[in-house]
């Protein structure tokens, strides 16, 4: 895993230094509400209904064991004991006084992380495949490129001020975990036909009131010239991107205005010029990064573990589990574990300092002291033995961190909604909760196979409804909180956006109706082996459409 | 108001503004806007004086980089600290056009962005505050390394570490020989 050395440590260091004079020139009045408000986004503070919420940025969402305690420490001592893990690869904290905001900055520090860019109008915490350097599947690891773009991006002296949030997200494997096609920037890894491996660059996708798949804007770019082509991209956007309009500002709605091919040669004639510059990675300078994403020292293992086969074959609960939550790694003889956040009827992705402290004691003796973050709001352990898999089955299950729901009808993906948040239309969390409920029959669940529910509460979309193969979004109806659904958004290699089923519904109906669309699938698939998505793509609407408003 | 260039304060303002409908004094340094350039090249050039220009903060300045030496100030507009283009155009101006004269920030300049403009290569500012001097020494000192290399020349940690690295390695080599 990447290490600070003394630079980045010192970086992060002066910038809490920074915010703490920040803080107190706000506290003695020196600067205005209005000139401090982008310090301390910039920060990942922001003022919410009942608190301040501080988001913490886990880089590519790799942490190692004692990263993950100390943000159990910080929940403790500055929280309610309780850490919210988000749909960015973000960790977020409810009830922070601003007061202390310095002091958990520096606590942060302690552990080699930060709030950097977590908020404001600046280059975001990029995010990737919570699998990378594991999964069977990748090209390559791509941490390795979003470390180099962490540390470009860091305090960028021309992107600090855009026309609005920037956030890119990098892909090292076809099948896309870490939906590239919905971000400013996506980066998807190729090999080509000569063997050499760079990115497809994928711009202006993007979620919230006008959602856009992205398009490609070059099909293949040599991996040396990543900082430059990003640079070009993003100065074309500091310059013509629109700043009258915040809700017209992002760069997908530039890319729309001006089209694909406009932007692109725009893009181009900056990269031309720039290309053989300062930005120009040499390989050297990836290489001293790359040794730092190394794999762990792997056992070699083959053939089948009899623990795991003797667990499998004797113990339900856990073939359940194992069946929904590993994924193949690239090692034989690993696995990688995904821990649900997801009981039903708790808010998804909460987890306690308890469970933090616990998941980071199991990833010491299981996984090489290393956990994830997911953008589904999960964690994972990325390198577990298979004969381990038993025993990290029962020390999960004793935190209540066991639910055998990956990828189920309650994993669901909740933005914070009316709940904490200021810009809301309606609750998530409890309709989430409700709606899981439903599916807590680990029978009907489990035959009911992958469904993706996603929820936002308001039309931000940070709940990702757009891409939800059922996406709920919260609206406000004379007051009241009401509901609409889409249906066939994927955020995947093949992304689409949701299709509208109708008007919107009432808390009551709209669970209900999540019952009558996944019953109606029940009923029309082929085979047990076609998902939800894939039978809706086959039948189209009128029959989910038809199944919720006519028999209702 | 302050003026201050390379960190110190300028007592008086060499360049006299002039605005649009004003006739341009017959001598002295003046600054006008772009649009009077457009109209009054010849007069400017030809009045063998320092010129100023003031900049729109929505030109493309590759429409206009190529015409840049020609000025011995150019001002960019922050016309509020949140509109972050005059970034990208300074960098254009100094990196792209190799322009050398004085490059000035105006408009809502806080403290808080005097890293990223001196980084952008602003070497002038207007500072709406009695204290600028004091805020701009701070704001120089707020972080000890550059991840990014711009005009400004810094060796970016990349950069640093590679020759660290090589230095060390280079080091052995010698010993081992
Ligand atoms: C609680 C306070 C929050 C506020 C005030 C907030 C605000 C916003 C706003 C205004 C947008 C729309 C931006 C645009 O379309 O230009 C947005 C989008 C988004 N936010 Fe949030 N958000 C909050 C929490 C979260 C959380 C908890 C997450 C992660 C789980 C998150 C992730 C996202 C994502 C993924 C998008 C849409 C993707 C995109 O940027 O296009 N936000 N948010
Ligand atoms: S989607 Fe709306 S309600 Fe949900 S967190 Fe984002 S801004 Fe808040």
């Amino acid at each position: 895993m990447y290490q600070y050395d003394e630079i980045d440590q010192t970086m992060v260091e002066e910038r809490v230094a920074q915010f703490r004079d920040q803080v107190a020139r706000r506290l003695t009045g020196e600067i205005s509400e209005d000139e401090f408000k982008p310090l301390r986004l910039q920060n990942g503070l922001y003022l919410q209904l009942h608190a301040y919420m501080l988001r913490i940025a886990i880089p590519y969402g790799t942490l190692s064991s004692r990263q993950l305690r100390g943000l159990a420490q910080i929940g403790c001592t500055y929280d309610r004991g309780w850490g919210h893990f988000t749909t960015r690869q973000n960790l977020q904290y409810n009830w922070i006084k601003l007061e202390d905001a310095p002091a958990a900055l520096a606590d942060l520090a302690k552990v080699q992380m930060h709030a950097i860019q977590t908020s404001g109008n600046c280059i975001r915490n990029t995010t990737t495949d919570q699998f990378a350097g594991a999964a069977h599947d990748e090209i390559e690891d791509p941490r390795v490129w979003c470390e180099i773009i962490r540390q470009w991006s860091t305090f960028h002296p021309e992107f600090s001020f855009l026309p609005r949030k920037f956030k890119i997200a990098v892909t090292g494997s076809p099948n896309d975990r870490a939906a590239v096609r919905v971000h400013d920037i996506g980066l998807r890894m190729h090999k080509n036909d000569a063997g050499e491996i760079g990115f497809e660059v994928i711009v202006g996708g993007g979620l919230g009131r006008t959602p856009f798949i992205g398009k490609t804007i070059r099909d293949f770019l040599p991996k040396q010239d990543l900082l430059s082509y990003l640079e070009a991209i993003l100065r074309v956007y500091n310059q013509f991107g629109r700043r009258d309009n915040l809700f017209k500002a992002r760069i997908k709605i530039l890319v729309h205005e001006i089209g694909i091919e406009t932007m692109r040669e725009k893009v181009e004639a900056e990269f031309a010029a720039s290309k053989h510059g300062a930005l120009k990675l040499p390989q050297e300078a990836i290489d001293q990064i790359a040794v730092q994403f190394a794999p762990p020292a792997f056992e070699t293992l083959s053939g089948i573990s009899a623990e795991y086969a003797n667990a499998f074959r004797t113990d339900f609960e856990f073939g359940l589990w194992a069946r929904r939550n590993t994924f193949k790694h690239k090692q034989p003889g690993y696995s990688i574990v995904t821990i649900s956040l997801k009981k039903e009827g708790a808010p998804p992705g909460d987890a306690s300092a308890e469970q933090m402290n616990a998941v980071a004691d199991i990833a010491d003796r299981y996984s090489f002291g290393e956990i994830r973050v997911t953008h589904e709001q999960n964690l994972v352990l990325p390198h577990v033995k298979h004969s381990d898999l038993p025993a990290v089955f029962k020390a999960l299950k004793a935190w209540d961190l066991a639910t055998p729901n990956v990828g189920l009808a309650s994993d669901i993906i909740a933005c914070p909604g009316l709940d904490y948040c200021a810009l809301a239309n309606a609750r998530s969390i409890p309709i989430a909760q409700q709606i899981a409920l439903r599916f807590k029959n680990w029978e009907r669940a489990h035959d009911i196979g992958e469904l993706k529910i996603k929820i936002s509460g308001c039309i931000n979309a940070c709940g990702h409804h757009h891409v939800g193969h059922i996406g709920i979004l919260g609206v406000d109806k004379a007051g009241e909180e009401f509901y609409q659904i889409t249906l066939g958004g994927s955020a995947d290699d093949q992304a689409a956006l949701g299709d509208l089923i109708g008007p919107s519904l009432n808390t009551h109906d709209a669970v209900d109706a999540i019952d009558t669309l996944v019953e109606t699938y029940l009923r029309l698939r082929k085979s047990s082996d076609e998902r939800f998505l894939d039978t809706y793509r086959r039948i189209g609407i009128a029959p989910f459409k038809e199944a919720v408003y006519v028999s209702a | 108001m302050s003026l201050l260039k390379h960190g110190r304060l300028v007592g008086e303002d060499a360049f006299q503004p002039v605005a649009d409908d004003a006739a341009l004094p017959a001598s002295g340094a003046v600054l006008v806007t772009y649009a009077r350039w457009q109209v009054e090249r010849e007069q400017l050039t030809g009045r063998n004086a320092p010129l100023g220009i003031l900049l729109p903060n929505n030109l493309d300045v590759l429409d206009f980089g190529a015409e840049a030496e020609r000025f011995d100030l150019i001002v960019l507009q922050f016309p509020k600290f949140s509109d972050g283009r005059a970034y990208s155009q300074a960098r254009l101006l100094r990196e792209r056009f190799g322009y050398r004269g004085e490059l000035r920030a105006t408009g809502h300049v806080l403290q808080d962005q005097l890293w990223h403009m001196q980084r952008s290569g602003f070497d002038a500012f207007e500072i709406p505050r009695a204290d600028a001097v004091e805020a701009f020494a701070k704001a120089s000192r707020t972080f000890s390394h550059v991840y990014q290399p711009t005009g400004d020349g810094r060796v970016s940690v990349l950069k640093q570490r590679l020759a660290a690295h090589n230095n060390k390695n280079g080091r052995s080599q010698e010993a081992a020989e």
